[in-house]
């Protein structure tokens, strides 16, 4: 059986879980510059502190031992640390020509992880989503407030960034691949677009595509403006096999927009919210069970197919995630009338 | 939890969504953002004056268009290069940016640039099979790469298809390769099978019209979920030059299109004529031609149309319609409000039914449903419909005698017990206690009362107890509220409380100037849960009453409307954190820095008062600023400009002559008259936000007034001063004696005017007369403002303004009003009738929410200094609203009553 029926199988029996964040599990490691360079970057000419991404090549160990954490609390779904891992937002530690590579390596720590703890229970499948961040320049917005025409970056370079990076996830071995964080509904398009044109080229079945995109403020509205709706329906070409919210919001402000998500998309739905809302200090310090109480209401309503966390939840957050929503039912999937009534 | 259903809808999207459900309307694109179409547009983008272009697409939007067509093919622009550069600079435009665009070129190269420009889901036009299949091919594979939408072009190798079975087969062909090879949706593909020139005086072009309308139908009955649109103006390019012909062509093409499945079209809408107003012979001639009745078709139209070439518009029309049946013209006379012949029409269909009620429920709801269909897809505009209503209303009036005889006949006949009820719903309105304005209420009223509703109207300042015991009494299916001034809103939220604690079950309606959706799901949805819905003008209120009134509608309408209300509300609460507020104090010292030593003050030319009672109207007809009055009967656009709107602008310009008409019939017999008093004293203020007036012994408010202002809170801007009125009066402190004014323009005598048209069933005239008075009482104000800079004041003595700049407030000093942004207080208002004793002087009064009476009134205070400007409050904290009652001399909870629009926190 392929992939994608193996995950609708499971989506259709039970609500499955995505992994916390990666970075606030990183930063307890409290790695410094050496750290980070390795042997291999010993001599790099400029600092990479904080390349996240870079520590696939460099302490793979650590990247590993995180998705086991996530995988042992339980996610079904763990997400490969390659979130800016493309050569336009790598270009910020002169790390272009690493795109591919960081992709590839990611992919495998991974999908090693998910392949181990998959062998230990196989009626629990768990699958590796290539994680597709949205990129430090964006298509829709000038960074230039005196020039509302300028655009700091073009759809190829964006399209042709994400296209190697999709090849690097695939080669790596990645199940699935998620497009995320998304707050320029064009940068997302120039990922789907760049993911079709890959398998197209490729001649391979595509990969089962999820997608997830940012309500950034109270507005209800993308960073770029689009309101959801509008959002959902410039990226439902992709025929993801799940649409979702993530990130910027604590669940318990996402939860009027991932309801609204739940009664237009005609796909399976997903959320992963932060740990609430950052306090005066940037730390999240909502509790694992208070997201989990809030995220057990979404899947009483009915709202969700695959939850998780974001930036600030832990292993911790994921556990009692699972556990709140492990015996409740997941959203059915929509009714899709091919027919005018 | 229950599955959703998705429907196969076209879904289209900009910053918001656009879903063409069955039921949707043709959908208007907006054509003027091409260069081929619009020689104004070609010009400012070869000048490279993109802001400027994109004011046509704003002008697009804010005229209707539900899609924007860019077309960048001019062989003297770099085509990719112009579509980029505009579609970049439109994204920053979110009123323009909130519509779906689509991207329209004969060359794919700048289809594709555009579509990599744009994050909503586009409509490419177009593409098709002419350069084979394996172009077509890869074209739609990239279009659906970009998910866009696609517009087929029946067209293949062998040319354009110009035959019925041409058009199908090619339609068919590319409707297989999209939906099997490429992966469409069929919903995403929209056919455009050709529309061509008829009356060519070519034989093998007389079928191209019913070729299209034919192929329209078996599209669509073969592959029904796919869209169709087209060019609609090529049909008539014969023609060119005669637009009274093409536009009748036009009318009577889309008038058989989309009743055979036409969605969408490239249209010029403001030079459509309603199907059913264009005059007969016209009609008959170009309907055989389009549907090519018979072979001298073309010549007979071409011969006519000699005829109506040379005539103006306005005398093509004839009084043919009256060799109709009785229905034909009671219809007629609905749909384009003729009064003229009502009564007789009526008279003879009262004879020939059995019953004077079966006039009514038959031919006089034929027509007006036409009129609610035309209105609701935009065909028709508000004062269309208003006219129609006055012709429904003077028929009505004719049959209600023999409708109350027949009644009379049947109770005797049948006992008391037996009365009939009228089956139509019946909605309640009423403009809320101490308020006095109902033009859009009244407006509201008869765009429902066209839609079949019984309306029950008790007019203005009706207290909460009133209308719920006649909501009761009469057993009204919806109660809907009106208000203009803020004073309202708390006794909207009063009713609504009185509505739940009396356990009523119908729904509430808000409406009016004042009333918000975010104030309505704020502060009224919490107070009655059975279902409050704020509805923005009265085109929507004819959906929102029937979504109400259907029991199937009902729940799930309000489901949507109560979760957009708590999402509203839950933004609301979580929005206020972000703005940042200055302590009082703060505020206070950051006010507006005057330098007052090289300030010299001009002395008014008298202190105290002076009255002007009859000033001449026609001299205050020249200061009448005409944008709002469109704006009241929902005309959307700027006067002048709209008169030629091509929206609108037919409407418009009949609108704006029958206003000048009744204007004029005002002067000439001095229907109304305008009342007004002025007065200045000397002021000083305590360099803070008091302002103490030295009123002088005898003035009804005392000796010396004290007026206290309100300052903006919100932190601003570095060098940005928190302004309060009271700064741009020289505080006490510099030694230098200043002056305020003040005023109150009154329009008197518009009762019986009212009545007579009421008594006449004329809305029409009704809603014309409030709107004028209105405009008249603006106008007297600038006016006077006008005298008062150069003559009364004379601080201005120069100035030399055309009305333009005086509408655009290019003058020196201002008249802010309380209650309004400057000084959002209404009770100062107390204190400005006290010193002008404006009750005896101007004749006007103050209702207990310091409305004025009459409702065609202007008030306000008179500021000279060269640095006053007009602003907004905004939002206050607690601590100045302690200070504000405590000056006052109110308590903290009644400050914060009339207060409660501007406060920052929750009382």
């Amino acid at each position: 059986m392929d992939v994608r029926s193996i995950i609708q199988e499971q989506l259709k029996k039970r609500i499955l879980i995505i992994d916390g964040a990666m970075g606030t599990m990183i930063q307890r490691h409290k790695l410094e510059e050496g750290d980070y360079r390795g042997d291999r970057f010993k001599d790099w000419p400029i600092d990479v502190k904080g390349n996240n991404d870079l520590l696939n090549l460099t302490q793979p160990q650590i990247i590993e031992g995180i998705h086991r954490q996530y995988l042992e609390a339980g996610a079904d779904i763990i997400e490969t640390n390659t979130f800016n891992s493309q050569r336009v937002s790598l270009a910020d530690y002169r790390m272009e020509d690493l795109a591919y590579e960081l992709n590839v390596a990611a992919a495998r720590i991974a999908k090693k992880a998910a392949a181990e703890y998959t062998a230990k229970d196989p009626a629990k499948p768990r699958f590796v989503a290539g994680a597709i961040g949205p990129m430090s320049k964006t298509l829709s917005l000038s960074p230039d407030v005196n020039n509302p025409g300028f655009r700091s970056v073009t759809f190829d370079e964006v399209a042709g960034a994400y296209y190697e990076q999709v090849k690097g996830l695939v080669d790596g071995g990645a199940d699935l691949l998620l497009v995320e964080t998304i707050f320029d509904t064009l940068n997302a398009k120039a990922a789907i677009f760049a993911i079709q044109k890959y398998f197209r080229d490729s001649k391979t079945p595509e990969l089962p595509i999820l997608i997830s995109g940012t309500i950034t403020d109270a507005s209800g509205r993308t960073l770029s403006g689009q309101t959801l709706e509008a959002f959902y329906v410039s990226v439902m070409h992709a025929r993801p096999l799940s649409v979702g919210l993530n990130c910027a919001l604590g669940a318990a402000e996402m939860r009027p927009h991932i309801e609204e998500l739940s009664q237009i998309a005609a796909c399976f739905t997903s959320a992963y919210p932060n740990a609430g809302l950052p306090n005066a200090m940037g730390e999240y310090d909502e509790q694992p069970e208070q997201t989990a109480h809030f995220i057990e209401d979404w899947a009483e309503n009915g709202f969700v197919n695959i939850v998780g966390g974001c930036c600030g939840t832990t292993p911790d957050h994921i556990k009692h995630i699972a556990e709140h929503v492990a015996r409740v039912r997941p959203r059915p999937l929509p009714v899709v009338e091919k027919e005018l009534a | 939890m229950s599955t959703v259903t998705i429907k196969p809808f076209l879904r289209l999207s900009g910053l918001e969504p656009l879903v063409l459900r069955p039921l949707t309307n043709f959908v208007n694109v907006g054509e003027r953002t091409n260069v081929t179409g619009s020689k104004k547009f070609a010009r400012l983008i070869r000048e490279n004056k993109y802001e400027e272009a994109l004011s046509v697409a704003r002008q697009q939007v804010e005229n209707g268009a539900q899609i924007l067509d860019v077309n960048m093919d001019d062989a003297l622009l770099d085509g990719e290069k112009a579509m980029q550069t505009f579609l970049n600079l439109l994204q920053s435009e979110p009123d323009i940016a909130k519509i779906p665009i689509m991207i329209d070129s004969s060359k794919f190269s700048i289809i594709e640039a555009g579509l990599k420009c744009v994050q909503g889901k586009c409509i490419v036009n177009s593409i098709s099979l002419k350069e084979g299949e394996e172009k077509f091919i890869e074209q739609a594979i990239i279009c659906r790469s970009y998910g866009a939408a696609v517009i087929v072009m029946a067209f293949d190798e062998n040319g354009q298809a110009d035959t019925l079975r041409k058009k199908v087969d090619i339609s068919e062909r590319a409707y297989k390769i999209l939906t099997g090879t490429v992966g469409f949706d069929p919903q995403d593909i929209i056919f455009d099978p050709n529309i061509f020139a008829i009356a060519t005086g070519i034989e093998e072009h007389n079928n191209y019209a019913v070729d299209f309308i034919e192929a329209i139908k078996e599209i669509k009955q073969k592959m029904p979920l796919t869209r169709i649109s087209g060019g609609v103006s090529n049909i008539s390019f014969s023609f060119r030059g005669n637009e009274p012909v093409r536009e009748a062509m036009h009318s009577v093409f889309l008038y058989y299109a989309i009743k055979a499945g036409m969605d969408m079209g490239i249209v010029n809408a403001g030079q459509l004529v309603v199907y059913d107003e264009i005059e007969p012979r016209l009609r008959q001639l170009c309907e055989d031609v389009i549907l090519n009745r018979n072979p001298d078709a073309t010549d007979k139209l071409l011969a006519f149309a000699e005829t109506v070439k040379a005539k103006d518009k306005a005398e093509v029309k004839d009084e043919a319609w009256r060799k109709g049946t009785v229905e034909e013209r009671l219809k007629h006379a609905l749909v384009n409000g003729i009064t003229e012949y009502i009564d007789a029409d009526t008279e003879e269909a009262r004879q020939k039914y059995p019953k004077p009620l079966d006039v009514i429920e038959g031919p006089l709801m034929a027509g007006m449903d036409v009129v609610g269909d035309l209105f609701g897809s935009g065909k028709m505009f508000l004062p269309q419909v208003v006219k129609s209503a006055r012709v429904m209303k003077k028929s009505v009036a004719v049959l209600t005698p023999f409708i109350e005889q027949e009644k009379e006949e049947r109770k005797k006949a049948a006992g008391a017990d037996n009365v009939e009820t009228s089956s139509a719903a019946k909605i309640l309105l009423a403009t809320v206690k101490g308020d006095v304005h109902d033009i859009g209420k009244n407006i509201v009223g008869v765009v429902l009362g066209c839609n079949g509703y019984d309306i029950i109207d008790m007019g203005v300042m009706v207290p909460a107890d009133k209308i719920l015991e006649t909501a009761k009494r009469e057993k009204v299916d919806i109660i809907g509220l009106s208000g203009l001034i803020t004073p309202s809103l708390d006794e909207m939220v009063h009713v609504a409380r009185e509505m739940k604690r009396q356990d009523f079950e119908v729904p509430l309606l808000i409406g009016g100037a004042t009333t918000s959706r975010m104030h309505t799901a704020v502060k009224i949805a919490p107070e009655f849960e059975k279902g409050v819905v704020h509805v923005l003008d009265a085109s929507r209120s004819v959906t929102v009453a029937g979504s109400l009134l259907s029991p199937e509608q009902k729940p799930q309408f309000l489901q949507t409307i109560r979760t957009e209300y708590k999402k509203l509300k839950e933004d609301f609460a979580s929005k206020k954190t972000v703005k940042q507020y200055l302590s009082f104090g703060a505020a206070q010292e950051n006010k507006v820095k005057i330098s007052w030593d090289s300030f010299k003050p001009v002395a008014p030319s008298f202190i105290g008062t002076k009255t002007f009672d009859g000033y001449d109207l026609g001299e205050i007809a020249h200061y009448i600023d005409w944008g709002p009055f469109f704006i009241t009967w929902e005309l959307h656009g700027k006067y002048p400009q709209i008169l030629q709107d091509k929206v609108v602008g037919a409407e418009a310009t009949r609108l704006f002559n029958d206003a000048n008409a009744l204007l004029n019939q005002i002067i000439k017999e001095k229907w109304l008259k305008p009342r007004a008093v002025i007065g200045f004293w000397p002021a000083n203020s305590d360099g803070k936000d008091t302002v103490f007036v030295k009123t002088g012994p005898g003035n009804p408010a005392g000796e010396e007034v004290r007026l206290e202002f309100l300052r903006q809170q919100i932190k601003k801007a570095a060098d940005q001063p928190n302004i309060s009125l009271s700064d741009f009066i020289a505080p006490a402190s510099t030694g230098k004696q200043d002056h305020i004014g003040a005023f109150v323009v009154s329009i008197e005598g518009i009762e019986p005017h009212l009545q007579r048209f009421q008594a006449a069933h004329d809305d029409y005239n009704k809603i014309m007369l409030q709107s004028l008075a209105d405009r008249l009482a603006e106008a007297f104000t600038e006016l006077l403002h006008e005298r008062v800079r150069k003559e009364f004041w004379g601080y201005a003595k120069e100035e030399r303004l055309s009305n333009d700049n005086l509408i655009r407030e290019e003058y020196s000093g201002i008249r802010p009003a309380p209650g309004y942004p400057a000084c959002p207080d209404h009770t100062e208002k107390r204190k400005l009738f006290a010193m002008l004793d404006a009750t005896n002087q101007a004749g006007t009064i103050l209702t207990e929410s310091l409305a004025m009476y009459p409702a065609s009134s202007v008030s306000g205070w008179y500021l000279a200094h060269p640095e006053s400007k007009y602003f907004g409050v905004g939002k206050i904290e607690k601590d100045q609203v302690v200070d504000y009652a405590s000056r006052k001399g109110m308590s903290l909870e009644e400050a914060e009553k009339w207060l409660r629009p501007v406060l920052e926190y929750d009382v």
